[in-house]
């Protein structure tokens, strides 16, 4: 079962072809992993499949992007889709507010004022982020006393207290350490269970360790995508060779 | 590329230690004289306002001063009313203007359409450069009429026409610094505020506005200062009755009307006294500040 599917999409910034017909499927539950040098549309795919390019002026896009069978570029509530579909940024971005605030932030965008409730929720998904032993007692100090790891692990957590199906992760343990990073990809091993997740990564082993499957950007395109294993080693195409043998990129 | 590689070659060593760099000196004396520009202003200043005006509060006494009710020189030196005039018209103006100011600079930095935004913003620019003259022209002109027809009453020259002034004009300060804070924000905190389902207007309500808070905060502190420090505007509207005002619908002299009006002409304890009023103006400013500093360090995150 495919949670998105990407079909014949083309984006353009302006007259910038970022994206030349993409077509990819992400199915639930798995780990999907996109990799490719800098520039080559991988981060924008993903910000497609959630529409934050829509925040970008002068993108225009053809071809659909389907969640769970329904295209989320003709009418539907953007808001909605984003809490369904959940993203994680490069860099930590906790607000100026403290853990708890921060947690149970999409909660009370949606109006949801019941105080019981809202610890609840903020606490299962503290332990989900594998952060709560670390913060329990300082759920009202600020967030950014926390430390860059944590601090990836709390907006982690704010994503899945809106147990969204899906989360987006752009690059996001390219801003932390080696420990912070193993921290993180313990984490997602435990996710995957629950979430579907695409991730983009930088990191060649890291798409090796964690994802199912993998795609492949070179220049816009979509190169090659299959299973992880096969796309490390056997690569059929001799860019994607390249690319994951360390020649270039 | 010759330079680098003859001062290479030439000197195989690393150099002495030059006995003194005067440049580099030099620059740091220019920078620490620039500095102390401003601070010895201000040092001289209050030095000045507390040598003029000190006198009168030995003569006329600090609590009769201060909370004296009549202003009636050279015999009574009370400013009570002209403070009460002065906070009241501030307050008034922050209460009216500080609202518009913020959500217009939310507007130009989050919601407004580029050609709207290239509209508002000069205009805006355009009222931060209006002389205060011309703003009292336009309170005596404009405002003071509209009071008199609206409320019914003969004179429209009220702390309520001050009120009206100051707010507009503490608007373009105010909305060009917190703008620019707002612009400020690294996008990733809009970006996380929307992809967690928040609706544009909840998260600048509740994400952006607050994570400018500092840079508001110092915008509404230069509109305060700005309207507390008002006068020429004041006097052409407020009409300056130095009683104590009984509504805002009433006329009023403000600490720095004080001052301005009668300066050319006073003498001895009465010029002391002007003096003084300055006194009680520069220690509201300091309040200001440091309560802005006050509220800046207790919640920043």
């Amino acid at each position: 079962m495919n949670k998105l599917e990407v079909n014949n999409l083309n984006l353009f910034y302006g007259d910038n072809h970022a994206l030349k017909d993409i077509s990819l499927e992400i199915p639930a539950r798995q780990v999907t992993a996109l990799i490719g040098p800098s520039g080559c549309g991988k981060s924008t795919l993903l910000r497609t499949l959630n529409r934050m390019n829509d925040l970008v002026s002068g993108v225009t896009i053809s071809g659909d992007v389907k969640f769970e069978g329904e295209d989320i570029y003709s009418d539907v509530d953007v808001k909605q889709l984003r809490m369904r579909v959940g993203m994680v940024f490069q860099k930590p971005n906790p607000f100026p507010m403290s853990i708890y605030e921060n947690v149970a932030f999409g909660l009370k965008a949606q109006g949801m004022k019941d105080k019981k409730q809202l610890d609840s929720i903020v606490e299962e998904s503290l332990r989900g982020a594998a952060l709560w032993d670390e913060v329990k007692e300082q759920l009202n100090t600020p967030a950014f006393g926390l430390s860059g790891g944590q601090q990836q692990r709390l907006c982690i957590a704010r994503a899945i207290a809106m147990q969204p199906e899906v989360i987006l992760m752009d690059e996001p343990t390219s801003a932390l350490d080696p420990i912070a990073t193993h921290k993180i990809e313990e984490l997602m091993d435990e996710l995957r269970k629950k979430f579907t997740i695409v991730i983009v990564t930088h990191s060649m082993n890291q798409a090796k360790r964690i994802s199912d499957k993998t795609a492949f950007f070179w220049m816009g395109e979509l190169v090659e995508h299959g299973e992880t294993s096969q796309i490390f080693n056997q690569p059929k195409d001799l860019r994607t060779q390249g690319y994951v043998s360390g020649e270039f990129g | 590329m010759d330079t680098v590689n003859k001062i290479r070659t030439s000197e195989l060593q690393l150099a002495q230690k030059q006995t003194y760099d005067w440049v580099e000196k030099g620059f740091h004396l220019l920078f620490l004289c620039s500095a102390m520009v401003g601070v010895i202003s201000v040092a001289t200043i209050a030095w000045f306002l507390f040598h003029e005006g000190l006198p009168a509060f030995q003569e006329a006494g600090v609590s009769e001063l201060i909370l004296g009710r009549e202003w009636l020189p050279p015999a009574l030196f009370g400013i009570f009313p002209m403070i009460v005039a002065s906070l009241i018209s501030t307050a008034g103006a922050v209460i009216i203007g500080i609202p518009i100011a913020i959500l217009t600079a939310v507007f130009l930095a989050e919601l407004a359409p580029k050609w709207l935004a290239d509209i508002v913003r000069p205009a805006v620019e355009l009222l931060a450069g209006i002389p205060s003259v011309v703003y009292g022209f336009f309170g005596l002109v404009i405002i003071v009429p509209a009071i008199e027809t609206l409320f019914n009453i003969p004179a429209g020259n009220t702390i309520l026409a001050g009120i009206i002034v100051l707010a507009i004009m503490i608007l373009p300060t105010v909305i060009t610094i917190s703008e620019t804070s707002l612009r400020a924000l690294p996008s990733v905190y809009k970006e996380g505020a929307l992809a967690l389902g928040a609706s544009h207007i909840y998260s600048i309500f509740k994400v952006l506005v607050p994570a400018a808070r500092s840079g508001i905060l110092t915008g509404v502190a230069l509109g305060v200062a700005r309207a507390i420090g008002e006068t020429m505007a004041i006097i052409m509207v407020m009409g300056n009755a130095p009683a104590m005002p009984g509504s805002i619908l009433e006329p009023a002299r403000t600490l720095t009307a004080n001052i301005a009006m009668e300066m050319s002409y006073a003498t001895g304890v009465h010029a002391s006294a002007l003096y003084s009023t300055g006194i009680v103006l520069l220690v509201f400013i300091v309040l200001l500040n440091a309560s802005l500093l006050y509220v800046n360090r207790k919640r920043s995150f």
